[in-house]
């Protein structure tokens, strides 16, 4: 029963941290259709510039995550206007691939340039490093805290897309972008706000989740091909489907480390490729 | 535009075997100055042959079929391992232990090309990321197989033709993968504009059409891979009989992302492209690398982007056009 | 039984919206037969259906008799149902002879061959030369495909169609975007096909209708609502309210 509680609250707390960091190329792959192999790269220059607020210049957590988000984006500005509006929509997977695998590279080797090669921690705050107790147990506040992050974030984000002018336009442009272009949308400014939007919440997700993925040069590279897996698993574009997705792999993931750690990520692989089977376009995917 | 193909295509009709005449005289001056340039690093060439293998493999699926894969490692590592457990088991014969790592290697492409090619785009790329790191964590797991993390060590495989023993420099190792390679790539000259290389091009290209021309896509796709599988298989028997032991690195994320962008630097759907490209980066790593990895990181992705941008065909598409520009300018065939 | 290709009461629908509903027609050897109708009438759906793109919901196709209602494309080309597409699709990197060579060695079943000569090869040389030559392309063998201006591209189109010996040949808009210096070339193209085989063409140009079909089929929202000579079609009214009403359609705002 113990067990059972840790696998389901560290599987959820992961999933969380993976639908934080995930949902962002969703969206962008959705609408653009981009797959962003950089996108982990933009997490961990998030978790890169937190640590160096709170350890550098004594700004607190709440601070360091503000910084990390919108200086992650002031970031990210040069490379979409230069690089990443190339391959908007037309280009094949492959010199998708290559250019965001390129990014990736040159951020790995300028974060280690800047930061050096070791482990940068992002100290928690008082209130989110103790355990939080439950009625029954002990359970690590910070677990909890990134699992309301996850649902907040679901939530500002189904209300953003649902409810606001902007998701309308959103909605319109992925359903079909030679439409919303001949009714006036301007797409360039939906893809630019969407790619903000998209590397925000990567650099939100690679703060909270320091954690449970520790941030160093490497970063990059290592989760790399996991949020790609948590998007096709759920469908690219589906907030329900990412967030099905990671928790799902996530629990996967948690219970083959509990329970047979010397498979490593066999399990969470092994999900993947039953879920394509069943799932050819995803959990939530459209056809397109 | 595609001045490579012409270039073979015109030399095809002067001499029936010109382009696998090139092919065996480029490798071996590539032998040669390899052997000038590092001479008392044998093994290291002998290392960038396997590898090599390993792009020309890559080549066949992403270049002639347009797969977007990157999870290849696992046809190298899975042949690697099956021939590094027959020569352990007592099958030392060289030339048996490639025949091991092809079918190890062809029997591993089959089952994930069945797998792989079922699928289009992004779910087709994870798919393939998803195969590879599965039998990643399996060599990490099956450590009586494998050796686990501390790799399948002990392979010492008899001397080749029973003449010529494996030395501690490496020099017979240099020349048997050497040979090897030579033959290998002849034949895969030969293979990619036979009639069925030609097809997959056109599956390629549109694979609706090729249906519409009445073919049935998939077993050629199927077929392909295992083809492939067995030219990765190789490259992994090479690896474990030259080494003498095979490591995770063998079947490792890194190692299938390296494959793809040495095979894009040097131009894919083009088997000399993969075959510069692989030296050429292999050879730069080799040096670079060895003073700062992180420097050869950021240099590679520069590369990257530059690529895309400028030369998407690859470097030595890129080289043949500028020549062509420099040395035929107004002259258009 | 002296039917090529017969559709019996073939419908086809996406959903509830029903694209193509009871259809049923004949062709015989040498047929010359345009399909015309008004935009969105279903005619690519129903070439679709024809060729193997999508199965009919209901209804049966026969191809010398022989059912192919559940035939995949392949399968169906290899009886010799053979289409060409109205935005041409062809193997973009390739040579325009190696487009062609390649139906001819897949026609014959040489595409298994994993090291024997594949457009150069004596036997299939021959043909593709003589093909190209008919079409008038025969000069344009060496040049990649994504070179070829778009009047070369459908002739092309056609070569690959001839390459595959078909009995039934569909042609979806074989002059559409082609420049008018050009479009005599494939009308001529299409005049000199083979005399037996059936030829089932989907085209917006009357002119052009007029020169090629014997039999003119015209569907409107996804019926066959005609079936006769050329000359009778102008004067059915049900084919004129068909078009004034699609047009009328248009003008309306969505």
């Amino acid at each position: 029963m113990q067990t059972i509680l840790s696998i389901g609250l560290d599987g959820i707390s992961y999933g969380m941290v993976l639908f934080i960091i995930s949902i962002g190329l969703s969206i962008m792959m959705g609408l653009m259709r981009v797959v962003n192999l950089a996108h982990g790269a933009f997490a961990m220059i998030g978790g890169y510039l937190a640590s160096y607020a709170m350890r550098d210049l004594g700004a607190g957590y709440a601070l360091a995550i503000v910084v990390a988000v919108i200086g992650t984006i002031i970031i990210s500005i040069p490379l979409e206007i230069l690089l990443y509006r190339r391959i908007y929509r037309k280009s094949d997977a492959l010199t998708q691939l290559l250019l965001t695998i390129g990014i990736t590279f040159v951020i790995i080797g300028l974060a280690n340039f800047i930061f050096g090669p070791t482990l940068k921690a992002i100290p928690l705050p008082n209130a989110l490093s103790g355990p939080l107790d439950i009625g029954f147990r002990m359970i690590p506040t910070h677990r909890v805290f990134v699992i309301v992050c996850g649902v907040i974030t679901a939530l500002a984000l189904w209300l953003l897309i649902d409810k606001t002018e902007f998701g309308i336009r959103l909605r319109a442009s992925v359903d079909n972008s030679d439409m919303a272009d001949s009714l006036g949308i301007r797409t360039e400014w939906i893809y630019a706000a969407t790619f903000a939007l998209a590397v925000g919440l990567g650099a939100f997700g690679g703060v909270v989740g320091a954690e449970l993925l520790p941030i160093e040069p490497f970063y990059a590279l290592r989760y790399m091909v996991t949020f790609l897996v948590v998007v096709s698993v759920g469908g690219a574009g589906s907030i329900a489907g990412a967030l099905a997705a990671s928790l799902l792999l996530g629990l996967a993931d948690t219970t083959g480390k509990y329970l047979a750690p010397e498979y490593g990520e066999f399990f969470f692989y092994l999900a993947v490729i039953v879920i394509a089977f069943l799932f050819p376009r995803g959990l939530f995917g459209r056809a397109h | 535009m595609s001045s490579l193909s012409t270039l073979a295509k015109t030399s095809d009709r002067a001499f029936p075997f010109a382009a696998e005449l090139m092919g065996v005289l480029s490798i071996a001056a590539l032998g040669v100055l390899g052997f000038l340039l590092f001479p008392d690093d044998l093994a290291f060439l002998t290392r960038l042959i396997g590898i090599t293998l390993l792009v020309l493999s890559l080549d066949l699926v992403t270049g002639y079929c347009g797969i977007a894969t990157l999870g290849h490692a696992a046809l190298f590592g899975v042949s690697a391992y099956a021939v590094g457990n027959a020569c352990i088991g007592g099958i030392r014969e060289p030339i048996l232990l490639l025949g091991v790592g092809i079918v190890a290697g062809a029997i591993t492409g089959a089952i994930s090309g069945a797998l792989i090619t079922r699928f289009r785009g992004l779910p087709q790329l994870v798919l393939s990321i998803a195969i590879g790191q599965l039998v990643a964590a399996l060599a990490n797991k099956l450590s009586s197989v494998t050796g686990g993390s501390d790799g399948l060590s002990g392979i010492t495989p008899d001397p080749v033709l029973g003449l010529f023993r494996f030395d501690m420099f490496s020099r017979t190792a240099f020349a048997f993968s050497l040979i090897v390679l030579a033959v290998v790539f002849v034949l895969l000259l030969r293979f990619v504009r036979s009639p069925f290389g030609l097809l997959c091009r056109g599956i390629r290209d549109d694979d609706l059409r090729a249906q519409m021309i009445g073919a049935v896509v998939y077993p050629r796709l199927v077929i392909m891979y295992a083809v492939s599988g067995a030219v990765a298989g190789v490259g992994g028997a090479l690896n474990a009989m030259t080494a003498g032991v095979v490591g995770l690195d063998s079947v490792s994320f890194e190692r299938s992302a390296e494959v793809l962008v040495m095979l894009v630097l040097g131009g894919a759907g083009n088997l000399w492209g993969a075959l510069f490209g692989s030296v050429v980066f292999q050879i730069f790593e080799h040096i670079v690398s060895a003073t700062n990895p992180f420097h050869w990181m950021t240099l590679v992705g520069l590369l990257l982007i530059a690529i895309v941008l400028f030369a998407p065909r690859g470097l030595s598409q890129g080289v043949v056009v500028l020549w062509s520009k420099v040395f035929r300018r107004g002259g258009r065939p | 039984m002296t039917d090529l290709l017969a559709l019996d009461k073939v419908s086809r629908a996406f959903g509830g919206l029903r694209v193509n509903e009871n259809i049923s027609f004949r062709l015989a050897p040498g047929d010359r037969v345009a399909l015309i109708g008004p935009n969105g009438a279903g005619k690519t759906t129903l070439v679709n259906v024809i060729s193997g793109g999508f199965a009919p919901t209901s209804g049966t196709l026969h191809l010398e008799g022989d059912d192919i209602t559940r035939l995949n494309i392949p399968a169906r080309v290899q009886r010799g149902l053979v289409r060409t597409f109205q935005v041409t699709r062809l193997f973009a990197t390739l040579t325009a002879a190696d487009n062609v060579a390649l139906a001819i060695m897949q026609r014959r079943g040489l595409t298994r061959r994993f090291f024997s000569a594949a457009t150069n090869a004596p036997e299939v040389r021959t043909e593709w030369e003589q093909l190209l030559g008919t079409l008038g392309i025969a000069h344009l063998a060496r040049i990649t495909v994504s070179q070829l201006a778009y009047g070369q591209q459908r002739l092309l189109e056609l070569a690959i169609g001839l390459a595959l010996n078909p009995k039934v040949l569909l042609l979806d808009e074989p002059a559409a975007g082609v420049p008018h210096d050009e479009a005599p070339k494939i009308l001529e193209a299409i005049e000199r096909l083979p005399a037996d085989i059936a030829v089932l063409m989907i085209e917006h140009d009357m002119d052009l209708v007029f020169r090629f079909a014997k039999r003119v089929l015209v569907l409107a929202n996804g019926r066959l609502i005609f079936e006769g000579t050329p000359q009778a079609v102008t004067a059915d009214p049900e084919v004129r309210r068909a078009y004034l009403g699609s047009y009328a359609d248009a003008r309306r705002p969505a």
